[in-house]
């Protein structure tokens, strides 16, 4: 039923349904392109724009996750603006943000020998740490935005609308209503957002723990059972 | 706080809360006049009301720059430090408010009266520099009128308005709105007669022949738009009027809507009735509170005279229009952004395609059109395109306003027919420079713009030759700088510009204009590093040409034009005062 | 950043949607779970209890060794122990061969009828097979049951009767191809939370529409067209006035009708007296909603039916169960995609429990026990002599405690289960518990019932040991060891293969049942070969995904919906239903109603979920009152309450949340210091011998902060 799309990537003809992306479209051709904020489970947003391709004949280059074939079409995945862009956010985000728990980016850092301490007195996104609830804790300082947890928590799985942003621009982070604590609000600790964050911001409290150096038997002893055992004892 | 009084609210969760999400701006302004900020319990209420999760509201609250989520002086005054106000003195003028309110720029002192905010361009460009308290334009401030100005004691404002030509702006001028009867007497109502008359294919094939495009900066095709919201399947359909003005430098939109409402009105009308919408939006930033008055009262008067509402003119046809007021983000002048705001929702501009014509507001068929533009249609229907393509050139036809600021002898808004050159608007039309200097530079287009210098005072203004020359006509901003000004600094503010209004949604732009306004400022400071041309120049490119939106597209675009024309400005500087 | 030394895959413990989990692990520390989002069943989406909820198997309060009480305990003086300091620490010979004494002695002394066995929903399949097949094939009783009688009897035994099945006709994400679906008694975001999502999906995405009878305002709601909120125990004549609605408005489906049914005419004689108007007046939901959810849901392209316990937890279960057969067969949504009979069963391997044969009716694979061909094919799969197995059907759970006396049940053996928790009318069980001659509790912790016992057998937990689970939907999927059990606890399938292998040994049965099991894939084959539904299920196969059932042979790629073409028993059935009142009716003394449920944080007896920080994100019980009672008791949210029955009471604090009608008042059942089955009934269905946990006659009173079990536990949350 589907219609036939032929276009070339990196000068190699494909074919490919009508409606494929550039990304899915340029992994049928082996081409990998490097993402961020794209996951097959989440709307994708091309907000990160490291996705980013150069189309012939347009104006600016296009988010390869939601930019559709079409007939005729010739894509070059890299080059010298496609890398300088996804050079330069890197470097960005890494002057921006704790990036030492995303793995996946740091790969892509080096990828584009891309220069983390680029940007001399940049200002850091350093929020404190939030440890508001038993589950899992908050480090904003690690967040790149993706907007994953804020989808998966409202339609694109839990439909529960606990967190959404705050502020804007570069002093947006990802919030509850007037900052309430996660137990508060509409909250019910499916942890989606955790499975989905591309990076260490939002991780299991245990987890954490564990990284702070605490055996397993401390980080039990400090659960509320065990609180309440010796309590009564 | 524990005394707000959350029964006060119930008419305003009446009103607004069957409406739904779509209400959510209407009724945290309205909350907001109520109680002078928005507390926490209130935005509760609203959200419950209004089937918004709490969340939500507050990502909402916190989008916008008007909506206070803390307590805030009784009266706000917000001080214009974009440029044009700048080379004025508003940082004079803005230290001297913050002094008698006791409290810097952002903040209030505990039991302040006033709270005082550097803002984004206001859109007095002509009279600055210029300040708005509550919704009291001030203009032509100086440090030493503080008191009045905190008081909002001033004189009206009245519209510089000249030009070649007077026709998209001949009511304007009159230091008050055209009334109904004034707007006819002139003509006015007539294109929409005549479009009713004629069928929306032949409007539509008319303003296409016109070969009208939009004035908001994009120059789309106004005829192809209408037509593919025309085609496109799926009802409603819904018109939109962006008067979310706010480039900085630009001001034409509010001297339209102020001083000749009805003639935006009009061209609305002849849109919804050429597509087939029976729902119009305006939507005008929240910093003309004054142009929504007038335009509310103008809506008013359309309906009593029948040229809205159901059947308008016994033509069969059916509209409404509601008016929509933003609250303080540049990036909602956006199209798809725009529509966001209207759905009640943080201002991000959508991934685009879908385009608005086939997937706009609500997900419907949609023209958005900005109010220059939709002042263009009834022009061309009641002349028709040949006589509109005698103003104007070939590929630029029909007239064209010019917002000129800075330093010139008469700023104002300025009308006159494609084709004029760059020394005939400065010299000619607005006096020149003052006596003693030379002209510096030009900012085309705004913030982002590009800018021009002393050769290219022949280039002729239509878009074809401005393409030619590099310089972005953009909303028709044309700001004149004088030899002693201090680009650096120009350039600073457009940086702080860009990294206040971002949205935050797409990387190049979110982190982008906050590194550009960072190196922007050691520049301006004398403290530039080795490498920062280098890294402008990335940063630049890469929201160019990686950035989501328009806001991002450009938000280097003056900054890189700067480094094309004067290299030295971004060159190392060696640290240190007095170095 | 922590490195995981290995990713166990394995399937949820907690409910029976039975989602993917991924458990990442340093040093025998599962720190973080994860699931794929490729998963089958989740689609990588797990709730606070899969995700977060398995820290119980690091609690110092773990068994860790065999236990036997210090103080030998009498019959009808048994007593509660719960401190470590009540019991000796014993190796597991002494343990095993004490409780093979005894239940031999027993057996000997009084006969089979003198022993009884709870099986376990939490158990694997393969365990639960072991279970009852000790108790069938060494001690000859067919007193073996375990909580799908506190779930989905009436389900079962209307399934059975109508259409001659047992479980979901479809798959639960299959609701992403209804046009309108039915959830009644049921709280899915709950407890079902990841169905939940896909039914949300299915609403806001896809445009179904979504109609809830339940008596409680649920999240669910939000999404709903339809609310039908009806009382508690009013299930049967608004269904059947439903179903009057249709056959009056000829809105049925003449032609599933004629090909595939009988008793049309005798339903429709039967529904002529339920009007709207009649069920209006018991059930207190307006007529014309009523006549609105009967036409939307008759007129559906693809409608279904979900529904849980608020269905079968009645006195007439049963009969409620058979209301909505009846819909379903009136309008034909059942043998498509996106129809259908869909009972969410609530454990994690309660499909399995019973598909494995721990059933008081039935051998593995439903086989009626009073069938003597059956018994004979097990007698032959068992190595057993003919005639060895017993004919007759055995005790129901709640019944197999209500026979512990001299003459009737004498020694219970627990394996995971909780009655003390879990029975309605808790006073009433602990007598019967105190009346017990021997108890063995096989656990984890020592719970509520555990500490009644004479011997605990320390149990490895979910994540300790290899088998299967069988979900909700018939998926049969793999459970596989992550860490090893702490201390001297074992698998239960070795411990029941250990004991099996001392009683029969002690009991000198002739021929071996065989007990030499290498591992829980042998015990699968074993199973698997005599109950057709599984003979082509293997562990290989279900290493992607599983399997649903039936799968009669190993080219069978599973059963995703049921019934396409004829349902087991021919043709369904339709069924003339009375209605018939609550056992117990709100009067002066007691006016409320109280209707009995869970939790999204919690698990049913508690024994998992307050051993977890899932119970610091909700510690306390808290009587949900609607406003209107909560002002006619002068209470407020906060304040502490009494709640009393005819049969016990608890002090809890007030939570006014509109959530039930008015009239009718909610407690979660997982709280032991607030235990909502101290209040419930103990009236059982007569067919499906469920009792009646969802409506009883209780009253609200204040009470003093003092009396609160546990003052300082303060439930501070937002929830909707």
């Amino acid at each position: 039923m589907s219609i036939d799309v032929h276009l070339t990537i990196d000068g190699q003809p494909v074919t490919v349904p009508a409606g494929t992306t550039l990304l899915q479209a340029a992994a049928e051709a082996g081409q990998a392109i490097p993402t961020i904020c794209y996951h097959e489970h989440c709307t994708a947003n091309a907000l990160c724009r490291l996705c980013v391709v150069e189309v012939e004949g347009a104006r600016v280059l296009a988010p390869a996750c939601v930019a559709q074939v079409s007939d005729g079409m010739q894509v070059r995945t890299r080059g010298e603006r496609v890398d300088r862009s996804r050079r330069t956010i890197l470097e960005m985000l890494a002057s921006a943000v704790d990036l030492s728990e995303a793995p996946e980016i740091q790969r892509q850092l080096e990828a584009y020998e891309a220069q983390p301490g680029r940007f001399p007195e940049a200002e850091r996104r350093e929020p404190a740490l939030i440890d508001d609830n038993p589950m899992f804790v908050r480090d904003y300082g690690q967040c790149v935005l993706c907007w994953r947890c804020v989808q998966v928590c409202a339609d694109d799985a839990q439909y529960t609308f606990a967190i959404n942003f705050e502020g804007r621009g570069y002093a947006t982070q990802i919030g509850t209503f007037f900052d309430r604590p996660l137990p508060e609000t509409t909250c019910v600790f499916c942890g989606q957002c955790v499975g989905v964050c591309p990076t260490g911001a939002l991780k299991p409290k245990r987890e954490w723990l564990l990284e702070q150096g605490q055996t397993p038997d401390e980080i039990m002893a400090l659960t509320r059972s065990e609180r309440r055992r010796k309590q009564r004892k | 706080m524990s005394s707000l009084d959350l029964a006060a609210l119930d008419p305003i969760l009446a009103e607004h809360g069957p409406r739904g999400r779509t209400a959510l701006l209407p009724a945290l302004h309205a909350a907001q006049r109520l109680y002078g900020h928005l507390p926490e319990p209130v935005a509760a209420a609203i959200g419950k009301a209004l089937g918004v999760p709490l969340a939500e509201v507050s990502g909402v609250i916190d989008f916008y720059a008007m909506f206070y989520r803390e307590p805030v002086g009784r009266r706000i005054v917000r001080v214009c430090t974009d440029p044009a106000c700048a080379l004025a003195g508003a940082d004079a003028v803005l230290a001297a408010a913050c002094a008698r309110a006791g409290a810097p720029a952002g903040q209030t002192a505990p039991g302040g009266d006033w709270t005082v905010e550097a803002a984004p361009c206001l859109g007095l460009c002509e009279h600055a520099p210029a300040a708005l308290v509550d919704d009291q334009a001030m203009g032509r401030l100086s440090p030493a009128d503080v008191d009045a100005l905190l008081a909002a004691a001033g004189p009206a404002l009245p519209a510089m308005v000249g030009g070649d030509l007077r026709v998209l702006t001949a009511n304007c001028g009159r230091g008050r709105p055209a009334t109904l009867a004034e707007y006819e007497a002139n003509g006015g109502y007539a294109g929409l007669r005549r479009a009713l008359a004629a069928g929306p294919e032949a409007v539509i094939s008319e303003v296409k022949a016109a070969g009208l495009v939009g004035r908001g900066g994009a120059a789309f095709p106004t005829g192809i738009k209408l037509e593919g919201a025309r085609k496109a399947a799926g009802q409603p359909k819904y018109v939109v009027c962006n008067a979310d003005e706010s480039e900085p430098g630009t001001f034409k939109d509010r001297v339209l809507l102020e001083d000749d409402p009805h003639s935006m009105l009009e061209g609305l009308i002849i849109a919804a009735y050429a597509i087939g919408a029976r729902q119009a939006y305006v939507y005008i930033r929240g910093e003309y509170p004054r142009a929504f008055g007038i335009v509310q009262a103008a809506v008013a008067e359309a309906c009593a005279a029948g040229y809205l509402g159901a059947n308008l003119l016994g033509s069969g046809f059916d509209l409404e229009v509601e008016l929509r007021l933003g609250a303080g983000a540049y990036i909602c002048g956006e199209e798809t952004a725009l529509f966001e705001s209207i759905e009640g929702k943080r201002g991000f501009p959508r991934v685009k395609p879908p385009f608005p014509t086939a997937h706009g507001l609500f997900g419907q068929p949609t023209a958005i059109n900005n109010v220059e533009t939709l002042c263009n249609l009834p022009l061309i229907v009641t002349r028709g395109a040949t006589a509109y393509r005698q103003m104007g050139t070939e590929r630029s036809p029909g007239p064209k306003l010019f917002c000129v600021s800075g330093d010139v002898a008469r700023p104002g808004l300025y009308e006159a027919a494609f084709g004029l050159t760059l020394r005939h608007l400065l010299y000619d039309l607005a006096g020149g420079l003052r006596p003693g200097r030379r002209l510096q530079a030009v900012l085309f287009g705004g913030a982002a713009g590009a800018f021009a210098t002393e050769r290219d005072i022949e280039v002729k203004l239509t878009l074809e030759d401005l393409r030619e020359a590099g310089l972005p006509l953009g909303s028709g901003v044309v700001m004149a700088l004088d030899d002693r000004r201090d680009l650096r600094d120009v350039l600073r503010r457009l940086g702080h510009f860009f990294a206040h209004e971002s949205c935050g949604k797409c990387y190049p732009c979110q982190i982008g204009t906050q590194r550009q306004a960072e190196i922007l400022e050691r520049v301006a400071a004398g403290r530039a590093q080795r490498g920062d041309a280098e890294r402008l120049r990335d940063v630049g490119w890469t929201m160019t040409d990686a950035s989501l939106c328009g806001l991002g597209q450009t938000a280097a675009s003056a900054v890189l034009s700067a480094m094309k024309l004067w290299p030295g400005l971004f060159a190392e500087q060696p640290a240190g005062p007095g170095a | 950043m922590i490195q995981p030394d290995r990713i166990t895959a394995t399937t949820c413990p907690y409910c029976g949607v039975g989602c993917t989990l991924e458990l990442h692990i340093k040093d025998d520390f599962i720190y973080r779970v994860t699931s794929p989002f490729d998963s089958v069943v989740n689609h990588g989406n797990l709730c606070v209890k899969g995700r977060f909820g398995y820290d119980f198997l690091y609690s110092p309060a773990r068994v860790t060794t065999p236990l036997i009480r210090k103080t030998p305990q009498r019959p009808g003086a048994r007593t509660q122990a719960f401190d470590r300091d009540e019991w000796r620490q014993v190796s597991w010979d002494e343990a095993l061969n004490h409780v093979a004494d005894r239940l031999v002695e027993l057996y000997r002394r009084d006969g089979p009828g003198a022993l009884a066995v709870y099986a376990c929903a939490k158990a694997t399949n393969e365990e639960n097979y072991l279970l009852q097949k000790l108790f069938r094939a060494l001690f000859r009783t067919n007193n073996v049951d375990h909580c799908t009688r506190l779930c989905h009897a009436g389900s079962v035994a209307a399934l059975l009767k109508a259409l001659g099945t047992t479980a979901m006709s479809n798959t639960a994400a299959e609701v992403a191809k209804s046009d309108c679906f039915i959830v009644t008694g049921s709280n899915t975001t709950e407890n079902h939370p990841i169905i939940a999502l896909q039914m949300k999906a299915a609403v806001h995405k896809r445009g179904a529409r979504l109609i809830v009878i339940d008596p409680r305002r649920l999240e669910l709601c939000r999404s709903a067209a339809l609310w039908l909120p009806l009382k508690p125990g009013t299930n049967v004549p608004v269904f059947s006035a439903m179903a009057h609605v249709i056959v009056k408005e000829k809105l049925y489906n003449r032609a599933f009708i004629e090909a595939r049914t009988e008793g049309f005419d005798e339903l429709a004689a039967s529904l002529e007296a339920f009007t709207p108007e009649y069920a209006e007046a018991i059930s207190g939901v307006d007529r014309e909603l009523i006549a609105q959810a009967a036409r939307m849901y008759a007129q559906a392209e693809r409608g279904a039916i979900y529904w849980g316990m608020g269905i079968s937890q009645l006195a007439h279960g049963t009969a409620s169960a058979l209301g909505l057969i009846n819909l379903a067969l009136l309008t034909g949504h059942i043998g498509r995609e996106g129809t259908g009979l869909n009972p969410l069963r609530g454990q994690n391997n309660v499909q399995g429990a019973s598909d494995a044969g721990a059933m008081p009716y039935h051998y593995p694979g439903y086989m009626l026990v009073d069938d003597p061909a059956n018994a004979e094919k097990w007698e032959r799969a068992w190595n057993i002599e003919p005639g060895g197995l017993s004919r007759e059907r055995g005790l129901t759970t709640t019944e197999i405690l209500s026979h512990a006396h001299p003459g009737g049940v004498r020694a219970l053996y627990i394996m995971g289960e909780n009655p003390m928790m879990t029975e309605p009318n808790l006073n009433v069980t602990r007598e019967h518990m105190q009346a017990l001659e021997f108890l063995v509790a096989q656990d984890v912790f020592i719970n509520e019932s555990g500490a009644f016992a004479d011997v605990i057998l320390p149990a490895a937990a979910w994540a300790e040991k290899d088998g299967t689970f069988t979900n909700t939907d018939r998926r049969v999927q793999r459970v596989r060891q992550a860490l090893p059990p702490p201390g001297q606890a074992r698998p239960d399938w070795q411990i029941v293969s250990a004991l099996a292998a001392r009683i029969e040994q002690r009991l000198g049965r002739p021929n071996s049942a065989y007990w030499g099991y290498e591992g829980p894939e042998a015990i699968w084959r074993e199973m698997a070969s005599v109950t057709p539904a599984n003979h082509g299920v293997t562990y290989a196969r279900l290493e992607n995904g599983g399997l649903q059932t039936p799968v009669p042979d190993e080219s069978h790629p599973g059963t995703p919906f049921l019934f396409a073409e004829t349902f087991p028993a021919g043709r369904g059935k339709f069924f003339a239903l009375d209605y018939v009142p609550s056992v117990e009716l709100p009067d002066e003394a007691y006016p409320f109603i109280l209707t009995t449920g869970r939790l999204l944080e919690h698990w049913h007896g508690g024994t998992l979920s307050r051993h977890s920080e899932l119970d610091a994100l909700y510690p306390e019980a808290l009587l949900e009152l609607h406003e209107i009672d909560a002002e006619r008791c002068g209470l407020r949210s906060g304040d502490a309450a009494r709640v009393s029955s005819r049969r016990g009471s608890v002090v809890l604090r007030v939570n006014v949340r509109n959530m039930t009608r008015p009239g009718v008042v909610f407690i979660p059942m997982h709280f032991a210091e607030a235990a909502a089955n101290l209040l419930t009934i103990d009236a059982l269905d007569p067919t499906a011998k469920i009792p009646e946990f969802k409506a009883c006659a209780v009253s609200v009173t204040r009470a003093a902060e003092a009396e609160l079990a546990d003052p300082q536990a303060v439930t501070r949350r937002g929830r909707y």
